[in-house]
């Protein structure tokens, strides 16, 4: 008790307001998430169903499945289109690309740019480039690259990230055994490398998952299992909001909005996960 | 017989004069250690012999190397053949992030060997050779990061070992080890100079004066001296010798 009194006396009032407006802070960020995440759990959860979780959408059960299935489509694809792209990106740039190479920078300057833009504008390429241009009308597939455009940028760093965190100690062993440089990115670096890359392409799932405003205007909004990469879809998120802005199931919108709140808990946590075994890989 | 000719090398950072006419010849089965300050430019001669410069950017070379009478920097030269020939073994333990079985099974497996009968041979061998066997028979397929600090540093003894080269080069290989650890490695640069030629960089005077047949002092870029080791320590030419190896500086 005596220390703690102590302790305060040699305070001065400057660092006790600012103690306070830290404290302040932290308690109103964490109040916020409670608040909404309580808002949804307390509307949504009354409103799962067994309905809803049926096979069939129709217009009077409104059914999310379709929905929950053409979000694991729309990942998938977009995730096949650009993991590939980013991660060979990310190779050349940190692997085979000469210090003082003029590309390197254009290419992280562009990728850095490109992250930064509102996934509006993406939806707006989208819809001119695939949707009007190519002639794929709203579609799958046009989504789908839309959303590989979209997230291609940040694949790409995550990966650069992983692959310089691997030790040039690894390179020099591999190339003293004359390794050439193909097999030592393939069989050395890269390995190490995995759980880097994994966490990048986690949060890009994170945002093919949340994403509605770039997804109405390319892949369009019908509540359907696709029959070809040519039909149109609507992922939960889309769902969500065809839902509330229809207003006749704002219920079965909270609903969808737990199931999405979950999606995305799970893979954010999975992300942390994967973050964190890296950070304990670099240490052993 | 000499394995290694050096003749007029001159090496060049940049702008920068780092190596400046090196000549040595390097007897087989002998081991050859190079010495003197930080910075004086033994470890850049050690990877001209493997060629391991040419990753660094910016850097030129001029003069000839030639092992066995063959030009390394010739055009026709095969860097894989070469460094296969020529393996290396670096200051700080390099294992790759993936099992010892694996690791060392690592340069055979570059070099097209992949019968799985033919490479425990190998690898059982290579560990041996490397006297780490007995420690780590059992802990093959563990990975590699798990073993300490001194077992890494022998067992990328023994993945060099495994393409069975010519030339061993070692860039300080104690430098991060603890004394027991060092003297193994020690004893074993001694049973292995029977059967490769070794070129050790070294900052420790001692463990050349101990382990090396000839030693090469370098200092500033340039080869001061070069001769048997029991002269250089005893009675060399060249006064800056005598002061490195005395402690009157480095």
């Amino acid at each position: 008790m005596k220390t703690m009194m102590r302790g305060f006396e040699g305070i001065k009032p400057l660092s006790l307001a600012l103690r306070a407006c830290v404290l302040a802070a932290a308690v109103a960020t964490v109040s916020i998430i409670f608040f909404i995440v309580g808002y949804i759990v307390v509307m949504g959860v009354p409103n799962i169903t067994p309905e809803i979780f049926a096979w069939r959408y129709d217009s009077v059960n409104v059914s999310l499945v379709p929905a929950l299935i053409n979000t694991a489509i729309m990942t998938a694809l977009s995730l096949l289109i650009s993991a590939p792209l980013g991660i060979f990106a990310a190779v050349y740039m940190t692997e085979y690309a000469r210090r003082g190479n003029r590309l390197v920078p254009l290419v992280r300057l562009a990728a850095e740019t490109l992250a930064g833009i509102p996934s509006i504008v993406y939806g707006l390429f989208g819809m001119l480039c695939f949707v009007m241009t190519l002639g794929w009308g709203y579609s799958l597939l046009a989504g789908a690259f839309t959303m590989a455009v979209m997230i291609l940028p940040v694949i790409m760093r995550t990966t650069e990230e992983a692959l310089i965190a691997v030790p040039d100690s690894y390179r020099e062993g591999s190339f003293g055994l004359g390794a050439g440089r193909l097999r030592t990115v393939f069989s050395i670096v890269l390995p190490p490398a995995v759980p880097g890359i994994l966490a990048g392409i986690i949060l890009c799932i994170g945002r093919v998952v949340g994403e509605t405003a770039a997804l109405i205007f390319t892949a369009g909004t019908v509540a359907k299992i696709p029959d070809s990469a040519f039909s149109s879809v609507r992922t939960l998120s889309v769902h969500m909001y065809s839902l509330s802005s229809e207003g006749l199931h704002v219920d079965q919108a909270y609903a969808t909005a737990v199931v999405l709140l979950i999606l995305v808990i799970v893979i954010n946590m999975s992300s942390v996960a994967l973050a964190k075994r890296i950070t304990e890989g670099k240490c052993g | 017989m000499d394995k290694l000719i050096v003749d007029k090398l001159n090496l060049y950072y940049g702008a920068n004069h780092a190596l400046r006419d090196i000549g040595m010849a390097i007897p087989a089965r002998e081991v050859t250690a190079l010495i003197g300050p930080s910075g004086c430019g033994k470890s850049t001669f050690l990877r001209t012999l493997n060629r391991m410069n040419d990753l660094v950017e910016g850097c030129r070379i001029e003069g000839k190397v030639t092992l066995d009478g063959e030009d390394i920097y010739a055009e026709e030269t095969d860097v894989s053949v070469l460094r296969k020939r020529v393996g290396m073994v670096f200051q700080k333990p390099t294992p790759f992030a993936m099992s010892v079985y694996d690791n060392i099974a690592f340069g055979p497996r570059t070099h097209g060997i992949r019968a799985r009968v033919k490479l425990d041979a190998i690898i059982e061998k290579s560990l041996r050779d490397a006297a780490i066997w007995d420690e780590i028979k059992d802990r093959l397929n563990e990975n590699a990061l798990s073993l300490s600090g001194g077992q890494q540093q022998r067992m990328c003894i023994a993945r060099a070992l495994a393409v069975s080269p010519e030339v061993l080069l070692m860039d300080e290989p104690t430098s991060a080890l603890d004394p027991i650890s060092t003297s193994r490695i020690e004893d074993l640069v001694a049973e292995l100079k029977k059967e490769y030629t070794i070129v050790i960089v070294t900052h420790n005077m001692q463990q050349a004066a101990r382990i090396s047949d000839r030693t090469a002092f370098f200092f500033l870029g340039e080869m001061i001296e070069y001769d048997a080791t029991e002269k250089i320590f005893s009675l060399p030419d060249d006064k800056r010798t005598e002061n490195y190896i005395t402690g009157r500086f480095g």
